[in-house]
């Protein structure tokens, strides 16, 4: 197991975000997670990469007891992510930003070696011929790629990936899951939020529903889709879900 | 080749102009450029040192003129009551400010924004308050050198010489370094702490360690300069130590020339001091010079956001590359 999330539970004042949070994650997989707005997607994701403490429960992150450490130390030891509402470091070139990604995360190379891993996953990110542009001045689509390079270009062994299909146009949508994919095949365990239901559906091994905080159902993505209980608090419409695995 | 020379453009001509105001007093002979000089090279040094923290890691501080004067103070004891020689002293003022920024740092870094800015003047009037009731400095009323000091460097007359090739050293030592910083991945770290903190903590960057380390780079020569500044004074007093005027100044110059690159700080020292000069001597003027760089600074951050060289910059981006 490449991450263990055991009972989880997160409050902000008297708002239960997370409830008793459990799942484990074996290695080389993608797991989806899905569930309406408010659900506590994103607040799991800060919990596990430690900018949120826990009230209860832990995070253990490759056999380490992680619960509550900061995000660099989580970082360094091989987690990445990338954030629903992108942050890119404006006034820095987009090759920069994915350098700040290889020099201080997993990977820990020098500025020389960093500068090469940079192009290489901004080539795979079709960012190239951005390189030299400030991240400032890139459109969404390009933002959300950068914020998916650098965390590429730490080289993970865990990558968060927040709605990185959000806002995109379907020709986008397929060249990101296409990347995903690649991603993955490079061997890195994907841990993705995504409300684009055809391409969670495609991708994911597995696939875990957040609602109120909790968690209803876990599953193949066949079986979230059939789950009567996802189905009244997320996917709504039964022919729907059954359209969506047809991939219509 | 050509290439690889261009890349370090920016510190070639940061250099280089270091070097222009050093050499043109030795050239010209001339004592009273000899000053003027001076005065233009450690406001150099000081608002190189500032950016380092201001400019790269993007934590304003209006204070910073702590560090040059208790770096000035203890530079001074170290001289009148300790009878160390100037190199001691200066070394002594150095490791001082850095101290005390280290243990500043670890207190009030963690504060962002604004709450950084008002904490760091709170700390320099508490320093100075502590130093006007600190017997062993003299007080309110200070130290002031006993004349035969000099005499180990052959009269005072040499010693002022001495002092003018040191402070070129130091501000040719702090360039190098605000250099250095600036492309290192110790300074990319930085820059990313400047864009988005939380970012940069998720994307890895030691927060906490890396602000404390901007914070005692940009301190240690300011307490050098201190220390020379004052031993070249004769006298230090709290007033003359840590006018907070002086800290106002640094910024508007690293706000002329451009923050958070290594020739605009150089370069708006110098004109900001240029312009000072002229302004004290000018009839019109010389009750309203600071009045003046109040109005300067509104118009840099109206107009001219990233000063000179930010402007030139975000003018034409293929200079981007070269112009840091």
């Amino acid at each position: 197991m490449i991450l263990q999330v055991q009972g989880v539970t997160k409050r902000f004042g008297g708002l239960q975000a997370l409830t008793q949070v459990t799942f484990d994650l074996p290695e080389g997989q993608i797991l989806g997670l899905i569930g309406p707005n408010g659900a506590g997607k994103t607040t799991l994701f800060n919990v596990i990469d430690g900018v949120y403490k826990p009230e209860e429960g832990r995070v253990i992150f490759l056999g380490e007891d992680v619960t509550g450490k900061k995000p660099y130390y989580l970082a360094k030891k091989g987690l990445a992510r990338t954030h629903q509402i992108v942050r890119p470091l404006n006034e820095l070139s987009v090759r920069e930003n994915v350098m700040v990604g290889a020099c201080f995360g997993h990977a820990g190379a020098n500025l020389n070696t960093a500068a090469k891993i940079a192009d290489e996953v901004l080539d795979l990110l079709g960012l190239a011929p951005k390189a030299n542009a400030l991240a400032g001045s890139l459109n969404v689509a390009q933002k959300k790629r950068l914020e998916m390079a650098r965390a590429i270009a730490s080289q993970p062994k865990l990558l968060l990936l927040d709605e990185v299909l959000a806002g995109l146009n379907p020709s986008e949508i397929a060249s990101m899951v296409k990347t995903v994919r690649a991603v993955r095949d490079r061997g890195i365990t994907i841990i993705m939020i995504e409300h684009v239901m055809s391409a969670i559906m495609n991708l994911s091994d597995r696939i875990l529903v957040l609602d109120f905080g909790k968690l209803i159902a876990e599953g193949t993505p066949e079986e979230i889709a059939n789950n009567e209980k996802v189905i009244q608090a997320y996917l709504g419409d039964p022919k729907l879900a059954e359209r969506l695995m047809k991939g219509e | 080749m050509s290439k690889k020379f261009f890349q370090h453009t920016s510190l070639w001509l940061s250099l280089g102009t270091v070097l222009v105001i050093g050499l043109w007093p030795i050239v010209t002979h001339n004592a009273l450029n000899r000053e003027t000089a001076f005065t233009v090279l450690s406001a150099v040094a000081l608002a190189s040192s500032l950016n380092i923290l201001l400019g790269y890691t993007g934590y304003v501080s209006f204070g910073h003129v702590v560090f040059f004067g208790f770096g000035g103070y203890v530079g001074f004891y170290t001289i009148n009551v300790l009878g160390w020689n100037i190199w001691m002293a200066m070394l002594a003022g150095g490791i001082a400010a850095a101290l005390l920024a280290y243990l500043l740092g670890v207190a009030i870094l963690r504060l962002r924004g604004a709450y950084f800015a008002l904490a760091t003047i709170g700390i320099n009037e508490a320093v100075r308050a502590f130093i006007n009731n600190f017997a062993p400095f003299g007080g309110p009323t200070g130290m002031t050198l006993n004349f035969k000091v000099y005499k180990a460097y052959g009269g005072a007359m040499h010693a002022l010489q001495l002092v003018f090739y040191i402070m070129v050293g130091l501000t040719l030592i702090v360039t190098i370094l605000s250099y250095w910083v600036r492309t290192s991945k110790f300074g990319l770290g930085l820059l990313a702490i400047r864009e988005d903190e939380d970012a940069a903590e998720v994307m890895g960057v030691i927060t906490p360690s890396a602000k404390n380390w901007a914070f005692v780079l940009s301190a240690i020569i300011p307490g050098m300069v201190g220390a020379i500044f004052f031993f070249k004074n004769g006298t230090i007093e709290p007033g003359l130590a840590f006018p907070l005027r002086t800290s106002i100044e640094m910024i508007v110059m690293i706000m002329l020339g451009g923050q958070g690159t290594v020739l605009g700080p150089i370069l708006g020292a110098a004109g900001y001091q240029a312009m000072r000069d002229y302004l004290l001597v000018s009839p019109l003027f010389k009750n309203l010079q600071l009045a003046i760089s109040g109005i300067l600074l509104l118009l840099i951050v109206l107009f001219i956001p990233r000063g000179l060289v930010g402007w030139l910059r975000q003018r034409y981006p293929k200079v981007r590359r070269w112009l840091i």
